[in-house]
């Protein structure tokens, strides 16, 4: 028992680093999860990360396997297909999802084109996956930064982020915090799967945020429980995946988003609230 | 008494067409005013103008009524019904004006919010889902919220359409403690009989006022069928409308 769950964080510093990065990407993307579940923007986070991958590729391009580089790429075109979409959703009667749809496209083919301008490069799989194994101190202390950040203005900005996804026409009438609200916390999703690229990958850094979060709902009604779970699976899986991937040599990023996938299917099967199982087999009605 | 709010010359509309046309009047404070008129005649619009969602076209709403004292229930309010929240925590972002972003929720606010939700009558609901209300429930819970918010002007967007007799009676009921306490309240209504009982004052509109006064001058049935008349779907092709081009309605 010891060889399989301990002995390997004991012996060897780089599984240490990778638990603390994967720890801290799960408490960070498991709440930002909820909101995008709850919103219906499951699918955004996956545009904005492909969004995110071509900042990251130029960034790589122009200055190498370096960290603030890639960083600083992936933020600026996050924010930039973030805001954008976001911008136009609200100043126009385009829909947020169309708008989202459109931007991350131009971004992404933007990127392919500056990548293959300069020819194709492995190193340039790093960031498409991710190197869990081989954080060094920089990036750990970004992704920790990173989810203490995101913890700390979701904090902040709870309520008007909750009201505005139950509620958004009394928002309006109430407050102007709605667009700023939504704006923040749209750069908390960027924020997150830029800190999660650098672990998992850019394409695999959503699934840390969605899958918890979607694993969750099988299990709770309510709102507080829904992030508490959703942060446990996120952070549970990021350890089950380390172990796995330690044990049977498979790459490390893959091996925790399946985890989580293991997780998503337990709870769509076994989830006390709506799951699989609970619905083949109904109780009896109650009196009232 | 003073005016809550005065429409000057007020056109409302979406992509250039007016929905509410050179609208002139004024709502004095304490009023409880019906909007009636025919699907199509600006009365959801009106009420947007006047919330603040819509901008004019043309004209303007006047009225010493800062944004913060209007309350404004929508016809088809937005609430996400599947979100996991129960009827109290929806109930108290009636509070929101007074605890903000960051404000806390203190004692004399949880009484507060019990007591809205007894007022509706939804004592013992306070944990449950919104997602379980029936109809009836749901709009009991948003006007529990309205009675948090406390504000001096309330619009009510068709508030009682596809509810039982008993809720209806229940909500016109607030609505005439709210006017009791001094509040203005405008509320779009189909129903004219409820109008002709509860609602002294009446505006017909049918994109252009018809007649705005005392209910039961207004009601009559010349009127409607002038309202039903004027009332036709709006023109594509429509020249833009002159200035001069202008007939005020009268005031109450």
């Amino acid at each position: 028992m010891y060889d399989l769950l301990l002995s390997p964080f004991v012996e060897f510093d780089f599984m240490r680093r990778a638990l603390v990065g994967v720890l801290a990407l799960g408490v960070g993307a498991g709440p930002i999860g909820v909101l995008m579940m709850l919103r219906r923007m499951s699918l955004a986070g996956d545009a904005m990360a492909h969004a995110i991958l071509p900042g990251a590729a130029v960034g790589f391009l122009a200055a190498g396997l370096n960290l603030w580089a890639m960083t600083a790429g992936g933020l600026v075109a996050g924010f930039a297909v973030a805001l954008g979409a976001g911008a136009v959703a609200r100043a126009t009667e385009m829909k947020e999802d169309a708008a989202l749809a459109a931007f991350y496209l131009v971004s992404l083919a933007l990127g392919v084109l500056l990548v293959s301008l300069r020819g194709s490069n492995v190193d340039l799989l790093h960031v498409l996956f991710g190197t869990v194994l081989a954080l060094d101190d920089a990036t750990l202390l970004l992704i920790v930064a990173i989810s203490s950040l995101t913890l700390a203005v979701l904090a902040l900005f709870w309520r008007p982020m909750v009201l505005e996804s139950v509620d958004p026409g009394f928002l309006r009438s109430v407050s102007r915090a709605g667009a700023p609200s939504h704006l923040v916390f749209l750069a908390l999703v960027v924020l997150n799967l830029v800190g999660g690229f650098h672990a998992l990958g850019t394409l695999l850094a959503v699934g840390m945020m969605m899958l918890p979060a979607a694993a969750a709902r099988f299990w709770t009604r309510e709102l507080t429980a829904l992030v508490a779970i959703a942060v446990l699976i996120a952070c549970g899986s990021g350890v089950v995946g380390l172990l796995v991937s330690y044990h049977s040599g498979a790459p490390s990023g893959p091996a925790i988003i399946l985890v989580a996938g293991g997780a998503y299917a337990l709870s769509v099967l076994f989830g006390p609230v709506g799951g699989l199982l609970p619905r083949l087999m109904p109780r009896r009605h109650l009196e009232a | 008494m003073g005016n809550v709010i005065s429409f000057r010359d007020l056109t409302l509309g979406y992509d250039r067409h007016p929905a509410v046309h050179h609208l002139d009047g004024d709502v004095p404070e304490g009023a409880l005013l019906a909007v009636c008129g025919p699907n199509g005649a600006g009365k959801s619009t009106l009420l947007k103008g006047i919330a603040g969602v819509l901008s004019p076209l043309a004209g303007h709403i006047e009225g010493p009524t800062p944004a913060r004292e209007i309350a404004y229930l929508p016809q088809a309010a937005e609430v996400d019904r599947s979100f996991p929240i129960d009827v109290y925590d929806l109930v108290a972002m009636g509070l929101w004006r007074r605890s903000g972003l960051f404000g806390g929720i203190g004692r004399a606010d949880r009484d507060r919010i019990e007591h809205a939700i007894a007022a509706v009558g939804l004592e013992g609901f306070e944990t449950r889902p919104i997602g379980t209300l029936s109809g009836g429930q749901m709009q009991r819970t948003l006007f529990a919220r309205l009675l948090l918010q406390d504000a001096r002007l309330i619009l009510l967007d068709e508030p009682f359409t596809a509810l039982d007799a008993g809720t209806v009676a229940d909500l016109t009921a607030l609505v005439e403690r709210w006017n009791g306490e001094g509040r203005t309240v405008i509320a779009v209504l189909h129903d004219l009989e409820l109008v002709r009982v509860h609602f002294p004052q009446t505006l017909l509109l049918a994109r252009m006022p018809v007649a705005w006064g005392a209910t039961r001058e207004v009601l009559t049935p010349t009127n409607l069928n002038e309202a039903r008349r004027m009332c036709e779907a709006w023109d594509d092709r429509a020249s833009a409308c002159a200035p001069s081009h202008h007939t005020a309605g009268e005031a109450a």
